[in-house]
């Protein structure tokens, strides 16, 4: 596995990872009760930076230990790697503009901020998962 | 669904013929090995660029090393 490719499953574990906390967390803390009673900010702001911080760690870590098995790959890419993130950017970008129509629509209607926020992070974390799917494929399945 | 490309090449004959490993052959023209298993196995489309290095590697001319069929 190439060092792009680790990176980007780091990033897919960790959104996949932070998006279902997230949900959990918030389904949690509304009790049954209305969702836009949830004290949403501490807990997408922590999901947000904890998921960022994540995928840096375990990058880091995976990169260290697949160096000791090849230490010739550590942090090489080439032109194949660039061609599967611009491919996975304009996969992810579809769900980015799906959420931003939702927000404006949203704030149109006058919207509880709970929605707004939330469709525009569900927005950003269907891109980065959505991308980071199609860049896997890409890598095992071929990009041709 | 990954549509699958109409060029064809013969790196890796060619390569075996001249010695070459793939780790040999990736590091002379610049890219990860697995890079060029992608490109031997057909499931990766090179550059322009990166099909004139991998020919000069070989001193052969682009159409020894890829094949693009006649529709």
């Amino acid at each position: 596995m190439v060092y792009e490719e680790r990176n980007i499953w780091a990033g897919l574990i960790v959104s996949v990872i932070g998006t279902i906390v997230y949900v959990v967390i918030v389904l949690q803390q509304a009790a049954g009760g209305p969702l836009t009673d949830v004290d949403w900010v501490p807990i997408m702001l922590w999901v947000i930076g904890a998921s960022i911080v994540g995928a840096i760690v375990l990058s880091i870590v995976w990169g260290i230990l697949a160096g000791m098995f090849d230490p010739d790959g550590v942090g090489k890419s080439d032109q194949r790697d660039r061609d599967i993130a611009h491919m996975s950017t304009r996969v992810g970008q579809a769900f980015l503009v799906i959420a931003g129509l939702g927000v404006i629509v949203l704030c149109a209607f006058e919207a509880d901020w709970f929605w707004i926020a939330n469709t525009m992070y569900f927005g950003f974390a269907l891109s980065s998962i959505v991308g980071g799917v199609a860049s896997v494929i890409a890598y095992r399945r071929g990009l041709v | 669904m990954v549509k699958p490309t109409k060029v064809t090449n013969s790196i890796r004959a060619v390569r075996e013929a001249a010695g070459m490993t793939q780790a040999d052959l990736a590091r002379r023209v610049g890219v990860t090995r697995q890079t060029l298993i992608a490109i031997e196995q057909g499931r990766y489309s090179p550059t322009l660029e990166l099909a004139f290095q991998l020919s000069r590697a070989f001193g052969v001319g682009l159409d020894d090393l890829f094949d693009y069929p006649e529709e």
